[in-house]
């Protein structure tokens, strides 16, 4: 059955879903959309596990539908992670709040040093979202978790009044297993080390903004939405202890992310402009509504700090990953100017790039 | 991004600084009228390419920073007000009042909304006829157009509940009011490409003449920035005084004449408080007669407010170039873009948001070393 219900579910490729040939396998007692009753604990409820998320999710633990799922895990150090999607439109180019739900768990795993191996998923669903909507955000999810070699094995779903909530919002958690003789965080960056990110920064900021109300955009600009954890486990696995620092830069962009870094470790950051690599898209509409691509999330994005000699090794790992394709050495630490991000400006001359104040775009994940 | 990165090359940047430094034989002040040509300086670093005597001064462009402090306490206390929903542009919603932000003000409940263009702000008038929609219409002469559009848009679409909180404000008034001010310093200004773009040149050849200042029609990009300054010093070094085009790409003597009849319809000339500098007469734009019930002022009618400007900004002088941002006692101490005392800190144009976002707290040492250790990356 599983498999059946899984192949009736389509999943949108673009920012305007097309749920019209979407039917339920098998009829949720005549509700397409949501109502209370699904999060009372009671037989609504339960009908959208058995329907909906048991046969998108169906692994082992999972499916003792006890209280709380029950693993296997080596013995050893463990990561666990959480994190909370509200991002508005539930659907954008190159994704949904369900990729990015499973993707921003297991990157932040990732990029913690961990193999990330089980996810939670709890839902806050407003009276009213159709359930074709949620079925596709729950499919993208299952799909997400499957890339990522990931299983999702406990979760929740509550159920808002109409006008509390915004549709979906959806929290995950993860736990994973840390690799040995990995030491990675955010204060171990050192001078002299070489700085690279896996690719063009400020995709998915502008993938939501281009499809925001009153915004729309000619071209499409697709969201970055991507599982690091097999391109950072490539790198560890190429370079091992030359790695210091990973992190992947989301809210707040790149800036945000070197900025929390140079402050962490200690270290100054010296970065080349020339060397970011941006889409011309992205750079064409940042000039537009007046942003700064260094400050514009990404999703799919990993930024490396490793030792100088094992700079060009970890290029030509990244590089010879799909998801690493256009990385890029952007600059190094130095233990000049401590705690802060300093840019070499095309034009020779050199600017800070300070923390955001503020959101610069809200809600984008 | 053709037509853009073409004006950011760095390597005809460098030849086109080292043709001014070798023009220029004495010091000169020049001013860019426009705050974003301020911040693409500072961003870029042109200031730093340029030869030691040649000055650039920080000019009054920036809209959200020279709106008195009183018409954004107005603003608030209509955004306040139950059944408004009030538009503005993103800029405007982080500027202080006397006692809070709009910000604070949607927090509080209000229905503050950022919209990018104020036919949005129609649209939603026109969605919500139980609502009274105002937009907050500052700006120059650039936004001046799209502003007009939308009252002339609500008056014919009959639209009761739309208004706008209006204080539009012009450039050759200001030109005339720095260069008139005692111990003006001011020898050059590049003006603002975009003002230019709708209003042509044609105002600026008096102005020239009757001030004997070169008046240059400069862009934003770091090359068309270079080249308004290079032929601002070539006309100060022959003792010329003429209008120049450096923007050709964009501006026109005539500008945009069906802009600029719209404008003749909807707005008039009105004297004009600008925050720090004080009232400039017939130095901006209010609704004309025809237009006038759709002035938010009227409708609402706004009595008792208190404004009090701080007693530590000195942004008023920043605006006037009579200081560098830096320079202020409060500037990067109490004075930050997360708790601005003045609208110059936080506007994306203003020019202490410009020196504090691009470092300029820093001292020349510290940027000069970090440069000579940028030299030495070579990775990649």
């Amino acid at each position: 059955m599983g498999e059946d219900v899984k192949a009736s579910l389509p999943v949108p490729a673009s920012a305007t879903p097309d749920f019209s040939n979407w039917s339920c396998p098998l009829p949720l007692v005549g509700y397409p959309s949501i109502v209370m009753g699904h999060g009372g604990g009671g037989k609504l409820g339960n009908e959208l596990v058995e329907h909906l998320f048991l046969p998108a999710f169906r692994n082992a633990a999972l499916e003792n539908l006890g209280d709380a799922a029950v693993l296997n895990l080596p013995s050893g150090r463990l990561a666990i992670s959480t994190d909370s999607f509200v991002v508005q439109p539930l659907f954008f180019p190159g994704g949904s709040i369900g990729e990015l739900a499973v993707n921003g768990t297991v990157n932040d795993l990732a990029v913690s040093g961990a193999m990330p191996k089980y996810l939670s998923a709890s839902f806050i669903l407003e009276e009213g979202f159709p359930l074709a909507q949620l079925a596709a955000i729950v499919e993208a999810m299952a799909k997400a978790a499957a890339t990522a070699g990931v299983q999702i094995v406990t979760g929740d779903t509550k159920v808002v009044e109409r006008g509390h909530g915004d549709g979906c919002y959806i929290n995950t958690a993860g736990i994973g297993v840390l690799r040995e003789g990995i030491e990675v965080g955010p204060h171990r960056a050192q001078p002299g080390d070489a700085i690279l990110v896996s690719g063009t920064i400020g995709d998915h900021g502008m993938a939501i903004m281009s499809v925001r109300e009153g915004l729309e955009f000619e071209s499409q600009i697709r969201s970055d939405c991507a599982a690091l954890n097999g391109m950072i486990g490539a790198v560890l696995d190429a370079a091992g202890a030359a790695v210091h620092t990973m992190r992947d830069p989301t809210r707040g962009g790149l800036a945000s992310t070197l900025n929390e870094i140079a402050q962490s470790s200690g270290v100054g950051i010296n970065l080349s402009e020339a060397r970011l690599p941006v889409r011309n898209e992205v750079q064409s509409a940042c000039e537009l509504l007046g942003l700064d691509p260094v400050y514009v999330a990404n999703e799919g994005k990993a930024v490396f700090f490793v030792a100088p000699e094992a700079a060009d090794l970890v290029l030509k790992t990244l590089r010879a990953h799909p998801l690493g394709r256009d990385a890029a050495v952007i600059g190094h630490a130095t233990a000049e100017h401590k705690g802060m991000l300093v840019a070499r400006t095309a034009m020779g001359a050199n600017r800070v790039i300070a923390q955001q104040i503020g959101e610069q775009l809200p809600r984008i994940c | 991004m053709k037509y853009l990165t073409e004006f950011r090359n760095g390597e005809i940047a460098q030849r086109m600084a080292r043709e001014i430094t070798a023009i220029a034989t004495r010091p000169w002040k020049i001013m860019e009228v426009c705050g974003g040509q301020t911040h693409s300086i500072i961003k870029n670093g042109i200031d730093q390419m340029l030869p030691a005597g040649i000055e650039m001064i920080h000019g009054p462009g920036c809209p959200v920073c020279v709106t008195p402090l009183e018409l954004i306490d107005k603003a608030l206390a209509i955004a306040a007000q139950p059944g408004v929903i009030f538009c503005s542009f993103g800029d405007m919603l982080r500027v202080p009042g006397t006692d809070a932000d709009l910000f604070q003000i949607k927090g509080a409940g209000g229905d503050v909304r950022v919209v990018y263009s104020p036919l949005d702000a129609v649209e939603l008038a026109a969605k919500n006829p139980g609502k009274q929609v105002v937009f907050f219409g500052v700006g120059f002469e650039t936004t001046a157009p799209a502003n007009a559009m939308s009252v002339h848009v609500a008056k014919r679409r009959g639209l009761k509940n739309f208004s706008l909180l209006v204080s539009h404000v012009l450039v050759p008034p200001a030109i005339s009011a720095i260069l008139e001010s005692p111990g003006n310093q001011v020898q050059a200004f590049l003006l603002a490409g975009h003002v230019c773009s709708v209003m042509g040149y044609w105002e600026y050849p008096p102005l020239a003449a009757r001030y004997k200042v070169p008046l240059v029609v400069t862009g934003f990009e770091p090359l068309d920035l270079l080249d308004g300054i290079r032929r601002a010093v070539i006309q100060l070094e022959a003792g010329h005084h003429e209008v120049e085009n450096a923007y050709e790409r964009i501006v026109t003597f005539e500008g945009n004449r069906s802009a600029q009849r719209l404008l003749a319809e909807v707005f008039e000339v009105t004297d004009r408080a600008w925050r720090g500098i004080g009232v400039i007469p017939k130095s901006g734009w209010r609704l004309s007669d025809p237009y006038r019930e759709f002035d938010a002022e009227e409708r609402f009618q706004i009595s008792g407010i208190h404004t009090q400007e701080s007693a530590l900004c000195r942004a008023g002088d920043v605006l006037r170039g009579a200081i560098k941002p830096a320079e202020c006692a409060a500037f990067g101490k109490e004075c930050t873009p997360r708790h601005p005392l003045g609208a110059t800190m936080v506007s994306s144009e203003g020019a202490c948001a410009a020196y504090f976002n691009y470092g300029r707290f820093l001292s020349a040492e510290e940027l000069a070393g970090a440069g000579s250790a940028l030299t030495g990356a070579a990775h990649g």
